[in-house]
């Protein structure tokens, strides 16, 4: 019987529902330009781009512009947009749609970006963030937007996509609020935002790395790239141009994906030693490096050339066995810029359009520098996070007081 | 034997719903509360829209698991099916309005063929649901690695409308969900094959004694939990605009949604529970992850708040179920006293059973009889076991 | 002559697969059977093959756990932060993992066991919750390595030892691991906990304390991810991501070794082999440069296929007794075989006298 009653209530209820009429979420609009569907329509995508290439190569022989020492308000060949429109006094409300803290990397980010919050918090400028964190999910992220939206009372928005694509269309509803929205990291396929802040990026990586190995390899000598995940963008393009470079140069390269685990850096370490001899590790980020240095000492074998990142366990442990590398750096002190960048909105300064941060590697002469300047600091920690001068350094960074 | 099981489950099938949904609105007075303290509104149009959203694709999974549980199998595949289904129809619809039919209708046809494998392999080759949908699982996923290397494709705005249009603060992919979810309870309660599965999860070797041909309800289910999954791919398709061949393993839909069935009041040994407690227990998750976000609970501490409320949850609701059971096997608590408690629906299916299978020779009160001891037995394995 | 059709028979499929996929490995890279080569390759299965012991106990008593791969990785992070650099700590830190280890595996069992809640759910929400609470301790990253000596457990050995040169740690800590395992199974406990999978009821009336013989097999399965975390955080180190997906990779590699998800059948040694295949696997993956992206579909296919021809041992073994008399040609009646056991069998050898039961066909094994 009851189940009846149930399953009478669900008819009522679409019923009724569908006579109240469709309504579109005011906030949902049709997209102006169709532009991009096509070529993304082919059913692979290549991640290699040369006109990206091209552009990010010639990006990392440029000088920055900005204030000396302060590398977060750095910029790269800006082309620098008119906030006036946004101009207002008072403390702002941001509202922070976050794609994730699920690596040591956005960890520290994070870390510093609220320390960040306190110091403009202090002078006045934002009053709050509210964040909502997608746990790496698309879906979730998407639906964080839609809530900022509708129900965040937001000043402004800032938003690290969890993907390129997929969240193009949550991020142009964003803009529609006629609200200051601001992306890091990685982008989106659209311009709305007033401003998108992220380091050179993944090919200036790749390049960087690949010709560092190649300077320091034969022709013919092996690499292993132990790579985390297919299918990011960020990432792909490291590989994609590191892959070319190899290529190019003959050099032989296998590539893995390893998850960042380091049990299963080592145990495919160990393969590929027992296969034959390895001469370079490439990584498309650092996290886990020191298995793969492990693998080799447990071998008894030479270290290899190695590329790994500016996280704290691999420059300690390169310090240590003193071999051949180098330490590429995905600016992890963008993390301050967007609030940052918002402060200056507000007070109708200037910012770039794309808003691009130094990136330079931390090279062997170098590494002694930031090991002194990180000590204490716990393993997962990244040397250029750039918050030495916020009120909390360091011993918020060094008991990673994640909020 | 269809009347007995159907009078079992509509007994319990009532009492474990409303516990779900009891619940449920625990934890959206608790919620309310709490949201109320950091000034916002828990039932404001964006924040009902936020948590329906949040049940819209959960709630897919969530109820072709449930059909794959009842018969006792489960899928570990799902993820990667919501996967290619939202990768096969952004690459054929390619931002082309004309295209949606066919995109749709490949995406849930290549979903049922999986599903028909899984059940396959599952009924035929005598694999573990759990070994089997995993095999399956890595193998799609080995597919979705080798030739999707991001994101691909394009949905027109047309099928986009489908994941962004509202009936007031209620999405339209919620009332899809909740249609859905209509057909499959009507499909399980009024249907033979829907009673089949209620049969074979509860005890596959008397369903097979009693006529059922026990390998085609679990066949199917698998089907229809796949082209479920690959419903929720679509709806996740519509709402990224692109297919992806991350977005199944994101959302964390097996687990998470195996969870949710149980939550629901449904035995994860099969036989018993019901589509509607599986929404609530949809409901519940979407809730609960709407407060904690509002609050802005750090995200590691999400997992353990899920983690605490899942034991707990089910805790409550198998108590209740134990206490129920042990008082069977009390003076009082015999077959017959059930039989009068069961309400005249459960009558129904009676006759239908016994014309549904002319061919068994045993009278029908034999029949019966030896499915309600089997059943007894049964629910003492159960017991213990779950 | 009898081994072979050991081997050949399903019951021996997961030795064979280990035997053809090692032989495979050897074709394309000869030195791997090379004494050093085989000890490193040991070593490096030690931490999944004691997961795989651990997990093996649960399932054959009829339950999952789903909780070891987190609770690995509360391990290596305890030990990393707790230990740190110094040394004379790692004894006390090593006598807390062990009593954290078996707490986690009490809280399991009790709640499997009095709750009534069923162990996917239960281990499932441990799985969130421990993980979920590590993160939260650490924020996200260990401070870094324990001392060196103790990762020596996992990383180092005997040196110089004649024809093998080299004797891991990890390799002995496995046997002994495994010798206790296999003795703990021919113990009266260990019959009952096949008992209690095989047949709750039965078990349950011939005075088995369920509760204590089911949350035993979670404290154990809590205990041998314990082991692995300490082999683990030396063979690898300190990383938020060591032990991740253990539970699945140690249920598969149960399941690999004909353990039958649902309890009640199984033989622990073959649990052990399933792992030793997985990761000869791998291994040989790795050798013969698949390409990275189908390494999953290719283990998928493997896993789907040796479970389904282990699993045809029910249907020989069914035609090859055709005389006893079971009321359908297809399989005996459970209530009526259940009381039959306790009839002819005290339930305590009832798992080794029927190690075939009949549960390969129970799917409501869960």
């Amino acid at each position: 019987m009851r189940r009846m009653h149930v399953v009478s209530a669900m008819v009522g209820a679409f019923a009724l529902l569908t006579l109240a009429g469709c309504t579109t979420d005011p906030g949902v609009t049709a997209p102006t330009e169709t532009t991009g569907s096509e070529e993304t329509a082919a059913p692979s995508v290549e991640w290699f781009d040369q006109a990206l290439f091209d552009k990010q190569d010639a990006e990392r022989s440029v000088v920055p512009e900005g204030p000396d020492g302060k590398p977060y308000l750095q910029y790269i060949n800006a082309e620098m947009v008119d906030t006036s429109q946004y101009k207002a006094e008072g403390a702002k409300k941001g509202c922070f749609a976050n794609a994730s803290i699920s690596n040591p990397w956005r960890q520290t980010g994070w870390i510093t970006m609220n320390e960040q919050l306190k110091a403009l918090q202090e002078s006045g400028a934002i009053s709050e963030l509210e964040t909502r964190d997608a746990q790496d999910s698309d879906d979730t992220q998407i639906a964080d937007i839609d809530y900022f939206i509708n129900e965040g009372n937001c000043d402004f928005f800032v938003i690290s996509p969890n993907s390129t694509a997929a969240m193009t269309p949550a991020v142009e509803r964003a803009c529609d609020t006629g609200l200051p929205v601001i992306v890091f990291d990685r982008g989106v396929q659209t311009d709305c935002p007033v401003t998108f802040i992220h380091p050179i990026g993944g090919f200036a990586w790749g390049i960087d790395t690949a010709e560092f190995l190649i300077d320091n390899l034969q022709e013919g000598d092996k690499v292993v790239a132990l790579r985390i995940l297919p299918g990011v963008d960020v990432l792909e393009q490291r590989w994609a141009a590191a892959e070319k470079l190899f290529d190019e140069a003959g050099i032989e390269a296998v590539d893995y994906f390893t998850g960042a685990d380091p049990v299963e850096i080592k145990k495919i370490i160990s393969d590929e030693l027992a296969k034959g001899d390895v001469k370079g590790i490439w990584m498309d980020a650092g996290d886990g490096a020191v298995a793969a240095i492990e693998a080799f000492e447990d071998a008894g074998v030479d270290y290899p050339v190695m590329t790994g990142e500016d996280e704290m366990s691999f420059l300690r442990k390169w310090k240590e066995t003193g071999l051949t590398g180098l330490a590429p750096v995905y600016s992890n002190f963008q993390w301050r810029t967007p609030l940052l960048a918002a402060q200056m909105i507000f007070a109708g300064e200037q910012v770039p359009q794309e808003w691009v941060l130094p990136q330079s590697p931390i090279t062997a002469e170098e590494v002694d520098q930031y090991l002194a300047a990180n000590d204490g600091m716990p393993d997962g920690h990244y040397a250029k996070f750039g918050g030495e001068d916020l009120p909390g350094y360091p011993t918020i960074w060094q008991e990673r007081q994640i909020p | 034997m269809n009347a007995v099981s159907a009078r079992r489950r509509s007994g319990r099938r009532l009492d474990s719903t409303v516990i779900v949904y009891l619940a449920l609105i625990g934890v959206i007075v608790i919620g309310a509360i709490l949201v109320a303290t950091v000034g916002r509104s828990f039932f404001s149009a964006g924040n009902i829209r936020d948590i329906l959203t949040g049940m819209s694709v959960l709630g897919f999974v969530a109820i072709g698991q449930t059909l794959v549980i009842l018969c006792g199998s489960l899928d570990l595949s799902v993820p990667y099916v919501i996967s290619l289904s939202s990768l096969l129809a952004a690459d054929i619809m390619k931002g082309n309005p004309a295209n949606i039919a066919a995109a749709v209708a490949v995406a849930l046809g290549v979903a049922a063929l999986i599903g028909l494998a899984n059940g396959l392999i599952v009924t035929k080759l005598k694999v573990h649901g759990f070994i089997a949908t995993l095999g399956m699982g890595l193998i799609i996923k080995g597919y979705l690695d080798t030739n999707y290397k991001g994101t691909s494709g394009s949905v027109p705005w047309e099928f986009q409308l489908i994941g962004a249009t509202g009936i007031g603060p209620v999405p339209v992919s919620t009332v899809i969900m909740l249609a859905v979810a209509l057909l499959a309870a009507l499909f399980l309660n009024r249907t033979r094959v829907g009673n089949h599965i209620y049969a074979v999860g509860g005890n596959e070797q008397v369903a097979r004694l009693s006529g059922i041909r026990t390998a085609n309800p679990v066949i199917l289910a698998h089907v229809l939990c796949s082209v479920a999954a690959a419903m929720a791919g679509l709806l996740l398709a519509s709402r990224l605009g692109v297919g992806s061949p991350t977005v199944g393993t994101q959302g964390g839909y097996d687990l998470l949604s195996i969870a949710a069935v149980v939550l629901g009041g449904t035995l994860l040994a099969g036989g018993r529970g019901s589509i509607w407690g599986t929404i609530g227990g949809v409901a519940i998750f979407a809730v609960l992850d709407n407060v904690m976000s509002v609050l802005q609970v750090n995200p590691f501490m999400k997992d353990v708040v899920r983690g605490i409320v899942i034991v707990a949850a089910v805790a409550v609701y198998t108590g209740r179920q134990v206490e129920r059971r042990r008082a069977r096997f009390g003076p009082g608590g015999s077959a017959t006293e059930r039989e009068g408690d069961a309400g005249p629906d459960a009558q129904a299916p009676a006759p239908a059973s016994a014309s549904t299978q002319p061919d068994s020779a045993q009278p029908e009160s034999t029949q019966q009889s030896a499915a309600q001891h089997n059943s007894a037995q049964l629910d003492t394995n159960v017991g213990d076991r779950s | 002559m009898n081994a072979v059709k050991t081997l050949v028979s399903p019951r021996g499929a997961v030795f064979l697969l280990l035997i053809v996929l090692l032989v495979a490995i050897t074709i394309r890279n000869p030195g791997f059977a090379e004494p050093d080569q085989l000890m490193r390759f040991i070593q490096r299965v030690a931490p999944v093959a004691i997961v795989a012991i651990g997990q093996y106990f649960v399932i054959v008593g009829g339950e999952f756990d789903l909780s070891m791969g987190s609770l690995v990785t509360a391990q290596v992070v305890i030990a990393g932060n707790l230990i740190g650099q110094d040394e004379s700590r790692s004894i006390p830190v090593l006598i807390f993992m062990f009593v954290f280890g078996a707490v986690i595996g009490l809280i399991n069992g009790v709640i499997v066991s009095f709750l009534k809640v069923p162990s996917f759910i239960v281990t499932l929400g441990m799985m969130l919750a421990l993980l979920g609470a590590v993160f939260y301790w650490t924020g996200g990253a260990a401070t870094g390595n324990p001392a060196d000596s103790f990762r020596q457990i996992g990383r180092g050995g005997i040196r110089d030892v004649p024809v093998l040169e080299f004797i891991p740690w990890s390799v002995l800590i496995l046997a002994v691991v495994l010798g206790l395992a296999v003795w703990f199974m021919k113990r009266p406990f260990g019959r009952t906990i096949i008992a209690l999978g095989d047949n709750p009821t039965v078990a349950k009336y011939a005075g088995a304390r369920s509760w204590w013989v089911k949350t035993s097999t979670f404290i154990l399965s809590s205990l041998s991810a314990t082991v692995a975390g300490i082999l683990l955080v030396g063979y690898a180190g300190v990383h938020p991501s060591v032990g991740r997906g253990y539970e699945f990779i140690a249920i598969t590699a149960v399941v690999l070794g004909g353990v039958v998800l649902g309890g009640g059948r199984g033989w622990v040694v073959a649990a052990a082999a399933g792992a030793f295949a997985l990761e000869a696997l791998f291994t040989l993956l790795n050798f013969y440069d698949v390409p990275s992206t189908w390494r999953d579909a290719i283990q998928g296919v493997i896993i789907i296929a040796a479970v389904a021809y282990s699993a045809t041992t029910v249907r020989s073994r069914r035609r090859a007794r055709p005389a006893q008399a079971s009321p359908t040609p297809e399989k005996e009646e459970r209530p009526m075989e259940g009381a039959t056991r306790t009839a002819t069998h005290t339930p305590l050898n009832a798992g080794s006298a029927h190690p075939e039961g009949d549960k390969t066909h129970n799917q409501g094994g869960l």
